[in-house]
């Protein structure tokens, strides 16, 4: 049942039907299987990996994407989970997580410049109580993402026909 | 000018080879008659390659390879198939397996000795038989016995001129795994008549249904069979041309006295990425193999919903359907699907007589250009 999950991961856009015949079950318990993850949210959505250094340039269509490292004073019986999930809430913000290391949160924020990912940062993420300090780093190039390498598609170098 | 080698003259050329002239001046053509992976080798293996490169690893290794892959290569046999062969004097490593067959019947073989070769088999065997100066004999396997090799076949193809059996398992084209009844039968054979076995083991990590026999493991076995593997299709390595035998002392030896007066050594450089493979890579491996068998189960089940009859092929990477529901002889069919549909395959009986009324399909390709495949065999099919 896992690999169904794996095979989904990898590539959303397969069928039941192929899902099926790759792992050897019937349709029926592959499209209930993935119902229930679908219901359950162990699923949370399909989506496209895109490389937008890929996309016809459109300058008023850019997107900045910067590293914060945020400090934080834990409280007593939360730690640092209340401020991370006030921070989560912003649509600016990509992602959080907590690390290991001299700072203790670490977020993914997009913005269509890098003064409204600045002001972002200073007027809402640093002013959130019990935030200590800031660290921000701006993506200048994107190599790989998720496992997926953004570099040109290796070619076939293979011969057509081979013994 | 005086005639040139009279054995070589004699060899015809690769039947495959036509076929990829054709397919080379297409630029839509999805080729299902390629031989290798489409995986590039794992990364970790390719940056071993270049860090043996960056500090100098250009030289000569001893003629028998590297004691550390030796040791490697031997020790992964016993622990997979509890076979036991000493890295010492009873493995060396080849340029491929292609190198170890050429190296293995010329130790074998005294001119005019025979070879007993089931085919459909590997298009190498033959010519290789012959280059050795032995003399190749085909017996027939039949798809309706998912090409299991017949023990009565091959005994009644026995004379006293019969030196060995050349099998390969999984097999190129037909992707057919031996059983092992079928395997230990030979053994007997080949007991029987004191015969040498030469088991092209290339495959064995790609076995999808069941688990691969190696033909040294059987009981009696060892001392007369001589395995060859390599690196080439389980860890996508086919460039660097780094394979192994594995054979009684005796035998490895002899081995290694030509492939030091002919090859003098492997590639160092494939020598120590193959060193990286067997030490890190197995995930890797995991990894494509289960894709292939992804694949196999759609493509195979694919074949099957457009008409052709197709046995379960249980290793490598090749569906070998029947494509006699066409009328069509195999050579026409694949000439024709080429020409007009532009989807590359190799006619079957460019693998032996067995082979004819079937085709040779890789599935070593990407998932969506297999079924676009199908969507134009089943164009093709539907016209005829």
């Amino acid at each position: 049942m896992r690999q169904i999950l794996e095979l989904l991961e990898r590539d959303a856009q397969l069928s039941h039907d192929t899902i099926a015949t790759m792992i050897g079950l019937p349709v029926a318990e592959v499209s209930a299987a993935i119902a229930g993850w679908e219901a359950s949210g162990a699923i949370r959505r399909y989506k496209a990996v895109v490389d937008w250094d890929a996309v016809d340039h459109d300058p008023t269509r850019e997107t900045v994407t910067a590293f914060i490292d945020v400090s934080v004073a834990p409280a007593r019986g939360v730690g640092f989970d209340d401020v991370a999930t006030r921070i989560a809430r912003f649509d600016e913000v990509r992602s959080v997580y907590l690390v290991s290391g001299s700072q203790d949160l670490r977020c993914t924020v997009t913005g269509p410049t890098i003064r409204a990912v600045s002001d972002f940062v200073s007027q809402k993420l640093s002013t959130i109580d019990r935030v200590r300090s800031t660290a921000t780093h701006f993506v200048l190039k994107t190599y790989k993402r998720d496992g997926d390498a953004f570099d040109r598609p290796a070619e076939d170098h293979r011969l057509p026909v081979t013994p | 000018m005086r005639p040139l080698n009279a054995t070589i003259t004699a060899c015809p050329p690769s039947g495959i080879r036509r076929f990829f002239d054709i397919a080379a001046e297409m630029d839509d053509v999805i080729s299902l008659g390629v031989g290798e992976p489409d995986f590039a080798t794992p990364w970790r293996v390719r940056e071993a390659g270049i860090y043996a490169l960056e500090h100098g690893y250009t030289t000569y290794t001893s003629n028998a390879g590297l004691p550390r892959l030796r040791e490697l290569i031997c020790a992964e046999l016993a622990t997979r198939y509890g076979v036991g062969y000493d890295p010492a004097d009873e493995c060396l490593i080849t340029t491929g397996v292609s190198e170890g067959l050429d190296l293995a019947l010329r130790v074998l073989l005294d001119p005019g000795e025979e070879v007993i070769v089931p085919e459909p088999c590997y298009v190498a065997y033959e010519p290789c038989v012959r280059f050795a100066g032995g003399v190749p004999v085909a017996v027939p396997t039949r798809w309706e016995d998912g090409f299991a090799v017949d023990a009565d076949v091959v005994r009644a193809a026995v004379t006293p001129r019969t030196k060995a059996i050349l099998l390969g398992s999984p097999a190129n084209p037909t992707g057919a795994v031996q059983p092992r009844a079928a395997l230990e039968a030979l053994v007997r054979l080949a007991e029987e008549h004191d015969l040498y076995l030469v088991s092209d083991e290339i495959y064995d990590r790609l076995t999808y249904t069941g688990t691969h026999t190696c033909l040294g493991a059987l009981p009696g076995a060892r001392e007369r069979t001589v395995v060859l593997g390599g690196f080439s299709k389980a860890h996508a390595m086919t460039g660097w041309r780094v394979g192994w035998i594995c054979a009684p002392a005796a035998v490895a030896e002899l081995c290694v006295r030509v492939h030091q007066y002919t090859m003098l050594c492997a590639p160092h450089v494939s020598q120590l990425a193959a060193v990286e493979a067997l030490e890190h890579a197995d995930a890797d491996v995991a990894a494509m193999v289960a894709d292939y068998d992804r694949r196999r189960r759609v493509f195979v089940k694919g074949l099957r919903e457009i008409g052709l009859d197709c046995p379960e092929p249980g290793g490598a990477f090749y569906a070998f359907p029947s494509i006699r529901s066409s009328g069509l002889d195999s050579a026409t069919f694949a000439e024709r699907l080429l020409h007009e549909e532009h989807v590359a395959v190799v006619p079957g009986d460019v693998f032996g007589p067995s082979g004819q009324g079937h085709v040779r399909c890789s599935y070593a390709t990407a998932l969506p250009k297999l079924e676009e495949a199908l969507v134009r065999m089943d164009r093709f099919l539907r016209r005829l």
